[in-house]
Parts: structure tokens; C-alpha cells; sequence
């Protein structure tokens, strides 16, 4: 009975998933409201049948009377949020509530498949985070003084980043990990959302080549701390989400084109001063009928991915327990193994929707300011994106980056509810702007 | 200008693609432009991941690194059969009353390296093949029933290319002496027959796997499939390549090659002999090769440029790897610019440092037989399911044009001069035509010790097999492996 369920339950997930990825997309033809608030009823309920599918399998494998308390406190949890969030966040964006609660939902059942205690942990954060972020649209509002705090931004990152490079614990030949009082935090996630600020309260309206100058100092001093810290994955993303906000700001792509010869004669000094990058870089270009014939990290990512093929091989039917760090750097392979590549095409695919959400309201921002933070928050979330299912599959050299809002890790899930949060805040924003304009343009038409 | 300023201002996810007003514009263009770069590299990621799981999803799931999801997928599902290509069971499951299961070998001995066995890390088809085994594409009721019944599923069947008449002939050719024998379809690649010698019972490698690893480390390596993975010299039948090479550069003008052979040439002090120092006489280039004349080779040799040799052996994927489902090694040649005229002199006449595998000069026999067109070997014609009904077909693959028409017409003609009129002329009454060239290959440092080498096709016209014969320390190519070649000629014609 159980792996007929299972069986059943396996197809029926990656179908639920798959209406509920074309939905996303879908929504952008309806063209009343009432449509797209079908859309997103319909996409609420697959969030909720998902949750419930993949806790009946898990349940009738484990029999762990603890997943079944987990699984209601997730259901209120969610609740909750639905609830809770268009109160707080006026006019918010309903896709982007839903893909969030989607990828948490899909990293607690997964990260529970593997280990329910972290899971666990990881809902505590979620929740937590989640009221903290209801207060995150007050704090937008405070545009003046957010733009005052430019040098706090800096400090404050430069200080957290190099608090890990002296006091950091090395995990996986890499310090990305601080301890205080037996709780442990990975400070770069944070520093990630403070260095995007402080570039655009850098770059909002100056873009002399003085002031430049100085932003990318900074803002090098941020990565080269990373690079020493061997947090390749997070320098690589600082970096990028500087080149791009510079070239937002300054529309240039000379500067594009500097960065990205600095990029490289970095990476080759890097290949043959570090042993680490070095040893990466090989396992890339090594080919896949070598990988076979290996026992390496990607290796068994690959294996997995291979194995699951296109369907998976359902819930407990799969060994990812055996490739390394599953819950965290490689869950895309753990989730790819036993829900199948057709899933995790669709789980990428909904990251680019996300993706496309925080570009939308770049666009539309008029603020400057805000205009570079949620470009450089999309930036960043899209570009960690890529550097983890791009490793796991061995598509680019592995990195070992978390996957935003699915992976195990404590400051990786805070930081990335606050990234959706401050984009939320920002539809705010948008519509402040709008109403402000509405009245401009009422007092003109009076006159 | 108003209107769509509000518009804009909505919480419309549409927005996006909507129109904006002349100010907002600002910046949108390097926006978009960044969007566009993004949305590239994920459209070529998950493309990549899609081409991954095509191309490589089964043979990464097959890696002998992951035998726990296989072993995991063996609780499931009943593994399927192994089947030669005219239906008969190779390797099957068979299930007690108390649900043990046991893998049998029918056949026994017979196929027992390239069958291979599927315990202990597998080896073979069963290794090559393990994941295909273990899944299932049986009927969609079937399997339902078995969900829920609680039943194992039946695992698909590999049917192979191998041919029980072949396969049973060349095992008993060779009989007990060491060495191996690889019979081939030229025109598609399909491997027909391997045997390898010293043998082993594939029914009994668990109970006796001590016994037979113990034999490794004694020089016997009875579970080493010798036809793809033993390593030899090529002798004589390297001269294939040696002529191929003259021909290159030499075009049209072949026919004035002449040679005296007086049984021995010396170059710089260094001298090689004709086999058991036969004097050859008067020869030209058919005759050279169909008497396999030593001293007639290594002046050719000697005058050949190593860059046409270097080209040539490269091109009949020297060093190259090979594109096969079982284990094998690669077969090596070292020339390079170099090379001494010792080293070259030795070469050429197939000894020195050079070292192929038999299932290699099947290839290259079979590219000669085939015009020049050298097909990649395979072992399963297809994949069916546990009624019958194909899951996939396996179609021959081409490597390359390796020669040109001209080049293999000279080369058939020398081949056939080797039956009608050289080494291998105990072939020559046979009621079938038989086009080859024989070998004796010394190995070690004792003179006097070789391998016996045949290569051959058949018929010379129109060629439907190709085989490749090796007995180990025999001695003359034609007294040992002619014979062993002739058998499996005879089984071809005469035991359909």
C-alpha cells in the first residue's frame, strides 16, 4: 500500500508542480484581476497538496508521529502568511507570495526527507524571520534615512565580513561560519543585503569617476575578504551584483568590460594560488565518462541526478543521504533524485519567475535608490541561483552556495525571506509613487 | 501620457511587458539588457540539464560508484535476461519458493567474459548494461498489478548481437590454450562472438571468487577478458599498417616496389631477421606482405616518414579510447619524432613498445573488409521488455572513413595473396573465400617466444564476418591461429 501511494503520490506532485510553474507564467496574459486572483487561489492550493502529498509519503515511511506535528504547524504556519502578508504589505505582489512559500515549502519537506530536526530548526527561523519581516515596509518607508546610512552599510559588511576571515570556524576548507554563543551564523547572507545597499546609496546619483573609484574599493575590499575567506561562491556574487549595479547606475559598459578582464585574470591567479579553486576547476572540465570512474562530490550529485532520470523515484525511494552536504549546497540534486528532473526543471523555472518579478519592479521604481536595491537584490538572488543548480549539475565549477529559500542554513533562509521582503516593500513603494504622481497630476489639472 | 503613467503605477505583474512612460525609461534599457543576459544563461542551463539527463542521465546512474542506487533498484525490480541474438537465455534470474534469488548462466563457460557476471562489482554486459537490467518498461497493468500485489517487477531483456554457433565454435577452437578470438559483422560493427581463454564458470564466481582473484596475482587472470582488455604485441599484422602507410606515399607507384630479401637486413649496425630466417628472394610489395617478409618491411619501414605513421596509427584509434559498454584497454603505439631508427625499425614490423587488444584489430580488419569504413563495435542489438516488445534499438554506429576504395581494393588483393600464395595458404581450398594476414608476435625477453596472430574476412567479395584470433605463446601465426580462424569459418558456413 505504501509504495502504491508513494508511486501515486511521486506523479501527482510533479504534475501539481508543473500546472503550478505554467500558471506563472500564465498569469501574465489574464487580463482582469479576477483571473489572476483564480490564478493565484489555484497556485495557494497547489502549494498546500504538495506539502500534504510529500507528508503522507514521508509519514507512511517513517511513521514519526513528530513529522505529523510538523506538518500542522507548517499548514498554520502558511495560513498565517497568506493571511498576515497583504495586511502588512498593501498592494504586494501575490506570485511572489506564493513562489516564496512554494521554495520554503519544498525546502522543509525536503530537508525533513533527509533530517526532520534541521528542518525543523529551519521552520523555526522561517517563522520568526517572517514576523520580523512584517515590520520591513516601515522601515522602507524611511527612504532618507536609509539613503543617510550609505557608510554604515559599508562598515557594518566590511566589520561582519572580517569577524568571519579571524574568528571563522572552517567548514569544507572554507571559513563562512561564525559561532557566538552556540549559535551559528554564516554573516556573508546579511552582508549580501548590506553591500547592495551600500552600492546604491553610493551610486544613486553620483557616478562621477572620483566617486566610482571609490564604490569599487569598497566594494573590492568586500570581495577580497570573501576570496581570503575561501567563500568563493559569495565573492562570486558580490562581485557580480557590483558589476551590474555599476552598470545600471553608469550605463557603461566599458566598466562592464574592466570588470570582467579583472574577472579574469583573478580567476586565473586564483586557479594557481588556491589548491581549492584549483581542484574545482579540474573536477569541471572533467568529462562525464571520467566522473563515472569517481567517487567525488559531483560525482554523486550526478549519480543521483542520473538514477532519479526524469520522474524521480519518489520520496524515500532514493539514496540522496549520500551526497554530501544534501541539505544544503546539493539539495537541487537530492530534490532532483527522488522528485525527478521534469520537477526541478519546473523549481528553476519558478526562480526565474521570481526573478522576473524583482526586475518588474525595478522597472518601474523612479527612486533611484530603491531602483539599485531591488536590481541588485534580483541580481543576487538569480545569481546564487545559477552558481548552485550550475554546480550541482556540473554546468559551471562548483561554488557551494545555498539555494535561496529551499536549502538548509539558518542566515541563508533569514537573508533570503528579507530579500522577498524588502521587494515587497517596494510594490509599496511603487505605489506610493503612483498615488504621489495621481496627486501631481490632479493639483495640475485643478490649476 | 497620463493614462499609462497610472497604469503602470498598479500592481500589475503585466506591467512588465506594458508600456512605460518616456521618464521611467530611464535605465530600463540596461535593465532589460540584464534580464536578457540572465534569462540566456538559465535557458542554457536548463538546457544542459536536459542534455545531460538524454546523454548521460543512464551511463552516470550506471557507474560501478553508484552500485547503492543499484543495488537499491535490484529490491524493486526482478533482473532481466541477457539473450543471444538468435533467442537463446543467456543469463537469467531464477526465483526459490523462498524468494532467493539466483543469477544463472546457461551457457556456462562459453560466454563467460563477455556475458561477464552481475555479483561482486559485475563485469561484461552485466556491468555495462546493469541499470538497463534493472529497469523495468513492463506493461502499465502489469506493473500496477504488481504494486499491488506486492510483486517484484520483471526487469527488461538485452537482446545481443551474439551468436550461439559463433560463439560455441570459437570457444572450442581455441580450446585450452590461452588467448582470445573476436568475431565481428564488418559492415555494422556487431560483435558476433568473444571468447577469452583461460576461462571461468560464471555460475560458480561467487563461491570460487577467491580462487579466481588469487589467479590474478598468478599471471593466469582467468576472470581478465583478454579479447578487450589483454594487451599484445601485433606481430606481422601491424604490417597492415606499415603497407597502408607505403601506399599513402607512394600512390599509384606501389607496383614498383622490389626487395631482394636475402633473410636479414642490418641498418646501422642493428640487424632482424626474417622468421626462422627464411630467405623471401625476389618480392615486390604483394609479395613482401603475403610472405610477411621481415627484412622487406623494415626497409620500408626505414624509408617511411614518421609522420605518415603517426597519422595513420591515430586515425586506427592508437592510444584513442573506445566507445564500448565493458571494460577494455586502450592499444598503444609509440612513434613520435623521436623515435630512433631501432625503435622504428621494430615498429613497423609490429614489435617494440607497440601493444593492441584483439578486439582492436577486429576493428581494423573489419574497416579494411568494410571499404574502408570503420564501425563502432556493439553488443545489443536492443532492449525489450519482459513480453517482447522493444524498448530501444541500439543502431550501428560509424566511426569513420578510414581509407580510400583504392587503398582497400590493394589491400583485399594483398590479404587474399596471403591465403592463395603466403603464410596462411592452409585456407586456400576451403569452398569459401578467406582474405587475412598472420602473425607471430615475440613477447618477453627469451627469443624465440610468440604469440600466433590471425586476422581475417570472409568472403573476400562481399564480407559478412571478420575475425581476429590470438593464442598466446604458440608460436607461427599460421600453424596455431589459422586453424583456430578456420573453425569458426567452418561454423559460419557450414552449422547454420
Amino acid at each position: 500500500m505504501t509504495t502504491i501511494i508513494t508511486t501515486g503520490a511521486n506523479y501527482l506532485i510533479i504534475v501539481l508542480f508543473a500546472v503550478y510553474t505554467f500558471q506563472s507564467f500564465q498569469v501574465f496574459k489574464r487580463k482582469t484581476e479576477e483571473d489572476r486572483k483564480h490564478i493565484y487561489r489555484m497556485q495557494m492550493a497547489g502549494i498546500y497538496l504538495i506539502s500534504f502529498l510529500a507528508h503522507l509519503v514521508m509519514y507512511l515511511h517513517t511513521k514519526d508521529p513528530e513529522l505529523l506535528f510538523f506538518y500542522c504547524a507548517q499548514v498554520m504556519f502558511f495560513t498565517a502568511v497568506f493571511l498576515a502578508f497583504p495586511l502588512a504589505y498593501k498592494k504586494l505582489s501575490r506570485l511572489l507570495l506564493n513562489h516564496m512559500c512554494m521554495l520554503m515549502s519544498i525546502g522543509f519537506f525536503m530537508i525533513a526527507r533527509l533530517d526532520l530536526e534541521r528542518s525543523v530548526k529551519q521552520f523555526f527561523i522561517a517563522a520568526v524571520t517572517m514576523v520580523i519581516s512584517l515590520l520591513i515596509p516601515a522601515l522602507i518607508r524611511k527612504a532618507k534615512f536609509l539613503k543617510r546610512i550609505t557608510p554604515f552599510y559599508c562598515i557594518l559588511g566590511i566589520g561582519l565580513l572580517a569577524a568571519v576571515f579571524i574568528y571563522g570556524s572552517v567548514t569544507y576548507g572554507s571559513k563562512i561560519n561564525v559561532t557566538v554563543h552556540g549559535i551559528t551564523i554564516a554573516p556573508s547572507e546579511i552582508v549580501k543585503i548590506l553591500f547592495v545597499f551600500f552600492v546604491a546609496g553610493m551610486l544613486r546619483k553620483n557616478t562621477s569617476i572620483g566617486n566610482v573609484a571609490a564604490t569599487t574599493f569598497l566594494a573590492a575590499v568586500h570581495v577580497l575578504i570573501l576570496v581570503l575567506s575561501k567563500d568563493l561562491g559569495g565573492a562570486l556574487i558580490l562581485f557580480v551584483v557590483y558589476l551590474s549595479m555599476l552598470y545600471i547606475a553608469t550605463r557603461k559598459l566599458t566598466y562592464v568590460a574592466g570588470g570582467l578582464l579583472c574577472f579574469s585574470g583573478a580567476a586565473a591567479a586564483a586557479f594557481f594560488l588556491f589548491n581549492h579553486v584549483r581542484v574545482r576547476i579540474l573536477t569541471w572540465t572533467t568529462s562525464f565518462d571520467v566522473l563515472q570512474h569517481d567517487s567525488s562530490q559531483v560525482s554523486q550529485s550526478l549519480f543521483a541526478i542520473g538514477t532519479g532520470s526524469w520522474f524521480g523515484s519518489g520520496l524515500y525511494q532514493g539514496l540522496p543521504e549520500t551526497i554530501p552536504v544534501a541539505v544544503s549546497d546539493f539539495i537541487f540534486s537530492a530534490i532532483s533524485e527522488e522528485l525527478g528532473t521534469v520537477f526541478a526543471l519546473c523549481l528553476i523555472l519558478v526562480c526565474f519567475s521570481c526573478f522576473l518579478m524583482f526586475v518588474n519592479i525595478s522597472l518601474q521604481l523612479q527612486d533611484s535608490f530603491y531602483k539599485l536595491v531591488s536590481l541588485g537584490l534580483s541580481v543576487s538572488f538569480i545569481f546564487q541561483v545559477f552558481l548552485t543548480i550550475g554546480g550541482d549539475t556540473k554546468f559551471i565549477p562548483l561554488t557551494g552556495v545555498t539555494l535561496p529559500l529551499v536549502s538548509y542554513g539558518g542566515s541563508s533562509i533569514l537573508s533570503s525571506v528579507i530579500v522577498f521582503a524588502i521587494i515587497q516593500s517596494l510594490y509599496i513603494i511603487k505605489q506610493d509613487e503612483g498615488d504621489h504622481h495621481g496627486e501631481n497630476e490632479t493639483k495640475k489639472r485643478r490649476s | 501620457m497620463e493614462k499609462t503613467k497610472q497604469r503602470s503605477a498598479e500592481a500589475d505583474p503585466r506591467n512588465e511587458q506594458g508600456k512605460k512612460p518616456r521618464k521611467k525609461r530611464e535605465k530600463s534599457g540596461e535593465i532589460m539588457i540584464l534580464t536578457y543576459f540572465f534569462l540566456l544563461i538559465f535557458v542554457l542551463l536548463i538546457g544542459y540539464l536536459v542534455y545531460f539527463q538524454f546523454t548521460y542521465g543512464e551511463s552516470m546512474a550506471n557507474s560501478p560508484y553508484n552500485r547503492k542506487r543499484q543495488n537499491q533498484l535490484a529490491q524493486k525490480v526482478v533482473r532481466g535476461q541477457i539473450l543471444s541474438n538468435d533467442g537463446e537465455v543467456l543469463a537469467k534470474t531464477e526465483t526459490d519458493d523462498e524468494g532467493n534469488e539466483v543469477r544463472v548462466y546457461p551457457y556456462g563457460r562459453t560466454f563467460a567474459h563477455v556475458v561477464g557476471y552481475s555479483i561482486n562489482g559485475g563485469s561484461g554486459l552485466e556491468a555495462g548494461y546493469n541499470i538497463r537490467l534493472l529497469k523495468s518498461h513492463a506493461s502499465i497493468f502489469k506493473r500496477v498489478r504488481n504494486l499491488t500485489s506486492g510483486q517484484k517487477n520483471i526487469g527488461d531483456n538485452l537482446v545481443t548481437t551474439l551468436d550461439t554457433n559463433l560463439q560455441e565454435a570459437a570457444y572450442d577452437a581455441l580450446g585450452d590454450s590461452r588467448g582470445a578470438a573476436v568475431v565481428m559483422n564488418p559492415k555494422t560493427g556487431a560483435v558476433l562472438a568473444m571468447v577469452s581463454k583461460p576461462d571461468y564458470n560464471p555460475n560458480e564466481v561467487g563461491e570460487l571468487w577467491d580462487y579466481y582473484t588469487s589467479q590474478e596475482s598468478s599471471g593466469d587472470s582467468t576472470l581478465l577478458n583478454r579479447a578487450t582488455q589483454g594487451l599484445y604485441p601485433p606481430g606481422s599484422i601491424f604490417k597492415v599498417l606499415t603497407t597502408l602507410a607505403y601506399l599513402r606515399e607512394h600512390d599509384d607507384q606501389y607496383s614498383d616496389y622490389h626487395y631482394q630479401c636475402d633473410g636479414y637486413i642490418e641498418i646501422d649496425g642493428e640487424r632482424i631477421n626474417c622468421y626462422h630466417n627464411e630467405k623471401h628472394g625476389s618480392l615486390d610489395l604483394e609479395g613482401s606482405f603475403a610472405h610477411s617478409c621481415n627484412s622487406s618491411f623494415v626497409h620500408i619501414g626505414f624509408n617511411l616518414k614518421k609522420k605518415t605513421m603517426i597519422d595513420l596509427c591515430r586515425s586506427f584509434l592508437f592510444n584513442s579510447k573506445l566507445d564500448i559498454p565493458i571494460a577494455y584497454s586502450r592499444s598503444t603505439v609509440a612513434i613520435s619524432r623521436a623515435t630512433t631508427v631501432d625503435q622504428m625499425m621494430q615498429t613497423v614490423i609490429g614489435q617494440g613498445d607497440t601493444l593492441v587488444t584483439p578486439l582492436h584489430m577486429a576493428m581494423m580488419i573489419s574497416a579494411i573488409a568494410n571499404d574502408g569504413k570503420m564501425m563502432n563495435p556493439y553488443f545489443v542489438d536492443h532492449i525489450e521488455n519482459e513480453a517482447g516488445a522493444t524498448v530501444k534499438t541500439y543502431r550501428p554506429k560509424k566511426i569513420g572513413l578510414l581509407m580510400t576504395t583504392e587503398e582497400t581494393r590493394i589491400m583485399k588483393k594483398f590479404m587474399s595473396a596471403v591465403v592463395n600464395e603466403g603464410t596462411a595458404t592452409s585456407l586456400r581450398d576451403e569452398d569459401y573465400t578467406v582474405a587475412g594476414k598472420t602473425g607471430s608476435a615475440e613477447y618477453g625477453t627469451t627469443k624465440g617466444n610468440s604469440h600466433s596472430w590471425f586476422i581475417c574476412f570472409s568472403p573476400v567479395n562481399d564480407p559478412e564476418i571478420a575475425i581476429s584470433v590470438i593464442v598466446e605463446g604458440a608460436g607461427e601465426g599460421s600453424e596455431y591461429a589459422v586453424p583456430v580462424a578456420r573453425k569458426i569459418l567452418d561454423a559460419y558456413y557450414y552449422n547454420q
